[in-house]
């Protein structure tokens, strides 16, 4: 069993108990636990079910790369699937609960897949699902979704009550990792004078060193760690973070860190992630190295471990993982767990080492204590179900056949060590194959380089496959040295490599074993590949490793393959005959291990999620129970609902207060561009399909604005101000988009032009008085002469209302006598306010965007965004009265003469009235005769814009069809949402309302 | 992530500043002109991988557009310049040659 030694645990304060739960089961750990290690002192060391076969699993590592120890932690608004319970630290109360079982952990339902695991190989989702089509849909993907992922998404309605953040951070050297070689890596930059960044991913500094043991500088690792910490904390220049991940590295020496501040103590203040963004100059990666685990049959049953992780629990935790631990190995590494554990009190039965000679002094030393090593020989095979209880022993060489069977509860594992080499390669650093130590390492001359073409990432230590403590530490201080521009001389710590037998690639276990072992001998733990799977890929002819990854879902799940890749690809590279190199790795892409989406989005959430943009009478309409929409950035009144009164009824009284006498609308939100200059009437000629260079100071023109591929793109009213000056009305949405538009054509196209461009849309406040006693109004608020004679449709003037500053437009969207009015943006709300007053009379009516809309529609007047959608011409509108013929260029002409664009088939805008009056639903098509090549209705146009009318007391729409202006009167069948119920609908004059104009030319 | 100079206003702006503007240099063809000529103004477009010229605007910055040379393959940026010319300059095109000798770019080498 799994238990808590006497005495030992480098990192545990036994005097300090820590209580928490798994699965609802009240637990104790010692403060400096993880989750993981506390854990298995209390003999919990099944802790999950795999993803596809449900296969019982307990924890292989002690670090980021564990691929099975995924557990859910907090509940209700704290609560987070697929934490890893390595990188757990514990506290008091923690609460964690297994995944992917049901109805719990012992007894699985999901497990049956397990039987049927001949069924379920490589490819199988592609396989298995594709026919008979219509069980997709209605089978497959139902299930497929009830099995699919790890752990519990969090509630809907959960909200995250801790706060986040994000740093920025420039300096001359970020050095990722903590562990001698980055210290020694910090240190050197340091005195070099570099402005430096130190960050390591747990809470400790040291790495493996501290575990291994060594003589640094004639002290103990662990000594010299905490010397050169003390050393760092000296240096104004040096900053050091513990909890603090190097996650990816981007162009430009742009480098992501994510912070855990305090998951470690989750009642502490302030936030619990941070997302830092750092900006180096040079980037040092002292990532260390991964142990690998070995290919044989049960390598997956709860109890084999990487040997590394089973000195980890012993040396850092006190925690044995097992009483008797059978150390499997390629090499010589794993002999200093044999070696830990024996002098621990721990029995090891056999040390199996898959070389014929075995090892060197290790084993020497391993045999002193009494270990029995056996060369040459494999395990067969593991014994257990939820854990192990044994192994049996064969011949490396051999198919298999039983030598011995030896009883045990822990399986240490050694394949050998793979650099991590991640965040080298994030960014294009390439690799090299060392087949001496069956390893990638970077290869610096193809590093990944920066803007001035020069490497900006350097890689030291294990992570650049050194392994030996002397070798580290110089290949540490040279890379410390060498990015902070350093012409010391080398003066790395001293130390001693140990001195080890080569290791031998063993991507096997035994090498010729049979199709029964193969099936279970897994590579990918999480989402259960194994090495016959990756052999079948190859047989049906997968040969790229990107290919294979995804067929087979090897280190596709979320440990992101840090155990399974070079094990994988090797198995690979021999099914098809290849050296490993030709075969390569895939593509290691950021973040090194999975971080929060709260640090992601940082403080961007609720009211600062994104800015809004209010208008001058934004807080009127606030007291006065608007219901406001998003148009853009702005959040406008879509209507104003009295008390009791629904939406739908307040659009309608608006509507008809308006059209029988007075309303106002906030027009502050559209558009206004100020374009000034001798060239401003040819650069506008070139910008709006018709002609703005003829318009008249104080005169109004309606104009439309296409892109260079002819589409339709904004409209508004431009007034001439004076000779050399344009105001441009545009959309609401389209203000900051236009002015960006006339920016870059400004700048890159005619910049010899005399033209200066200015977005004004937020200096003014602008109010649209509108109805049959706008002008009554007006002349009540008294000042300038509105008389039809004194400012005629369609002309503009300056002057005062009512003591303001106000430019008048007599503009109309409504088809109403209107008037829009702008005032400076600081006299906006009293303007409003004496306009409110003086049309008390008048029963005057403020309306949102949803009465502006059906009165813009029952005019018939297109509305950007409802009408075009990207792909419609002006002439698709109608609009041919609106483009210019005497024009020899504007922007958008040359696009709308190809064939497709003059093309008569093209669909064109109509109105449309449904026979039974009713409301047509928006966006829905008109059905054609026939069947297309994907066996779907033909169609013949669809609605672009549909409202109930209440001046016309039934449903109107306007859409585009088919031949449409030709078919006036005849009635079209339109498909409802149900996709089964016909309606009809008339095709009419798409002015539904005055098509006289009587009403605003008053 | 990228960093380019604003020529304009000198800053080194982070790519968070920067509007991209896709390919430099592309001569408009309006009424008039031929649907080939037409269509490989409107859609033709290199797609290299190393030397490329492209259009940036400082959006967040100073407003103005501008152009850059850039290694699309490895960022390398050999130089930022003025949106007011219809060629690179000289000088730029001298210290790509000698960068990647034998490169090749539209009508540019
Ligand atoms: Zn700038």
């Amino acid at each position: 069993m799994s238990t808590r030694l006497a005495s030992g645990g480098r990192l545990t304060n036994r005097s300090k108990q820590i209580e928490f739960s798994f699965d609802g089961k009240r637990l104790t750990g010692f403060e400096g636990d993880t989750l993981a290690s506390a854990l298995l002192a209390n003999d919990q060391m099944m802790l999950g079910r795999s993803f596809k076969y449900h296969r019982p699993r307990g924890l292989v590592a002690s670090g980021s790369e564990e691929p099975n120890a995924l557990v859910n932690l907090g509940k209700g608004d704290t609560h987070e699937p697929n934490q890893r319970a390595t990188t757990t630290e514990l506290f008091s109360g923690l609460e964690a609960t297994s995944q992917n079982h049901w109805p719990n952990l012992d007894m699985d339902i999901g497990a049956v897949n397990g039987l049927f695991s001949r069924f379920l190989t490589a490819g199988f989702y592609y396989k298995m699902f594709i026919h008979p089509r219509p069980f997709w849909k209605h089978i497959y993907e139902p299930f497929i979704r009830q099995s699919a992922g790890l752990g519990k998404a969090p509630k809907a309605e959960a909200r995250d009550p801790d706060t986040y953040e994000h740093f920025y951070a420039y300096v001359d050297v970020l050095v990722i990792g903590g562990g001698v070689a980055g210290l020694q890596a910090a240190k050197a930059a340091g005195e070099a004078g570099a402005k430096v960044l130190l960050v390591e991913q747990t809470a400790h500094w040291g790495g493996r060193a501290v575990v291994d043991g060594g003589t640094i500088d004639g002290m103990e690792a662990e000594e010299w760690v905490k010397t050169t910490l003390e050393a760092l904390g000296k240096m104004d220049n040096v900053q050091v973070r513990s909890r603090t991940m190097g996650a990816g590295v981007y162009d430009h020496g742009y480098i992501l860190c994510y912070e855990r501040v305090r998951d470690h103590a989750p009642l502490a203040g302030g936030p619990r992630h941070r997302m830092w963004k750092v900006r180096a100059k040079q980037t040092v990666t002292a990532t260390g190295a991964i142990e690998r685990p070995l290919s044989f049959a049960g390598n997956d049953i709860p109890g084999v471990m990487l040997a590394s992780a089973v000195r980890d629990y012993v040396v850092n935790y006190g925690v044995s993982v097992g009483d008797r631990t059978v150390v499997v190995t390629n090499n010589d590494d794993a002999y200093r767990t044999a070696i830990a554990l024996k002098k621990a009190g721990m029995d090891v039965p056999v040390i199996v080492d898959a070389r014929q000679m075995g090892g060197g002094a290790l084993m020497d030393e391993a045999k002193a204590l009494g270990i029995r090593v056996e060369t040459g020989r494999g395990i067969a095979k593991v014994k257990g179900g939820k854990r192990v209880t044994g192994v049996t022993i064969c011949n490396q060489q051999g198919e298999g056949a039983m030598i011995e069977e030896i009883a045990c509860d822990c399986v240490a594992m050694s394949g050998g060590w793979s650099p991590v080499v991640h965040l080298w390669s994030h960014c294009g650093g390439k690799l090299n194959w060392d087949d001496a130590q069956a390893m990638f390492r970077p290869d610096h001359d193809r590093a990944p380089t920066s803007h001035d073409g020069k490497p900006f990432v350097t890689v030291a230590g294990s992570a650049n496959g050194y392994l030996g403590l002397k070798d580290v530490l110089e290949d540490a201080d040279t890379a410390g040295k060498s990015v902070s521009g350093s012409s010391a001389m080398t003066d790395a710590p001293k130390a001693e490599n140990a001195e080890e037998k080569p290791l031998e690639p063993v991507w096997l276990m035994p090498q010729g074993a049979s199709y029964d072992l193969r099936m279970k001998a897994w590579l990918d733990y999480q989402n259960d590949v194994k090495v016959s799977d990756v052999q079948l890929a190859a047989r049906e002819g997968y040969e790229s490793v990107e290919h294979t990854k995804r067929y087979t879902t090897l280190g596709m799940a979320t440990d992101q393959g840090k155990l399974s890749n070079i094990n994988g690809l090797a198995t690979l590279s021999n099914a098809l005959n290849e050296a490993i190199p030709q075969v390569g790795t895939t593509t290691f892409r950021p973040p090194y291990t999975p971080f929060s989406m709260g640090a992601i989005a940082g403080e961007a959430r609720g009211d600062i999620f994104q800015p809004i943009r209010k208008t001058p009478m934004h807080q009127w309409h606030m007291d006065n129970g608007a219901e406001f929409e998003p148009v853009g950035h702005w959040r406008r009144p879509y209507c104003f609902p009295k008390a009791g009164e629904s939406k739908h009824d307040a659009v309608m009284r608006e509507v008809r207060a308006t059209r029988d006498s007075l309303g106002l609308l906030d027009a502050s939100t559209l558009g206004k561009i100020i374009v000034k200059g001798s060239d401003a009437g040819k650069f506008l000629d070139m910008l709006y399909t018709n002609m703005m260079s003829t318009l008249k100071p104080g005169k109004c023109r309606y104009g439309l604005m296409c892109n260079e591929n002819g589409f339709l793109s904004d409209d508004g009213v431009v007034a001439r101000i004076d000779e050399d000056t344009f105001l441009c009305h545009t959309t609401t949405g389209g203000a900051d988009r236009i002015h960006a538009h006339m920016e870059e054509w400004l700048q890159t196209e005619w910049w010899d032009w005399k033209v200066y461009t200015a977005n004004v849309t937020e200096q003014y406040a602008q109010v649209a008085v509108v109805g049959p006693n706008a002008r009554k109004v007006l002349e009540k608020l008294g000042g300038m002469d509105v008389s039809k004679e004194a400012i005629a449709f369609m002309e503009w003037k300056d002057g005062t209302l009512g003591g303001y500053n106000a430019r008048v437009y007599r503009i109309s969207f409504s088809g109403e006598l209107s008037y829009e009015i702008a005032v400076p943006a600081n006299q906006g709300r009293d303007f409003w306010d004496a306009l409110l007053e003086a049309g008390a009379e008048f029963n005057v009516t403020p309306y949102g965007t949803e009465a502006l809309h059906i009165m813009r529609a029952e005019k018939g007047f297109i509305m950007i965004g409802d009408e075009t959608d990207g792909t419609i011409i002006p002439q698709d509108l109608g609009l041919h009265w609106a483009i210019s013929k005497k024009k020899e260029d504007y922007l958008g002409k040359r696009a709308q003469e190809r064939l497709h664009m003059a093309d008569p088939n093209r669909w064109q805008l109509v109105g449309l009235e449904t026979l039974d009056g009713s409301v047509l639903p928006d966006g829905a098509y008109a059905v054609g005769e026939g069947y297309n090549a994907n066996k779907q209705r033909n169609t013949q146009g669809r609605v672009t814009s549909t409202y109930y009318s209440p001046t016309l007391n039934k449903g109107i729409a306007m859409g585009i069809v088919h031949n449409g202006p030709n078919r006036m009167g005849e009635d079209i069948p339109f498909m409802a949402v149900d996709g089964e119920t016909i309606i009809r609908a008339k095709i009419v004059n798409p002015v539904f309302f005055d098509p006289e104009g009587a009403k605003q030319n008053v | 992530m990228l960093i380019l100079q604003c020529p304009y206003c000198g800053v080194m702006a982070d790519e968070t500043e920067l509007h991209a503007g896709g390919e430099a240099h592309i001569k408009r063809f309006g009424p008039g002109s031929s649907d080939e000529e037409f269509e490989g103004y409107m859609f033709g477009r290199e797609n290299p991988k190393g030397v490329h010229f492209e259009r940036w605007r400082h959006v967040n910055g100073c407003g103005k557009w501008f152009h850059a040379a850039r290694d699309t393959n490895t960022m390398e940026v050999f130089g930022t310049y003025t949106a007011q010319t219809s060629t690179p300059p000289e000088d730029l095109l001298a210290q790509i040659r000698d960068k990647r000798p034998g490169f090749k770019w539209r009508e540019f080498s």
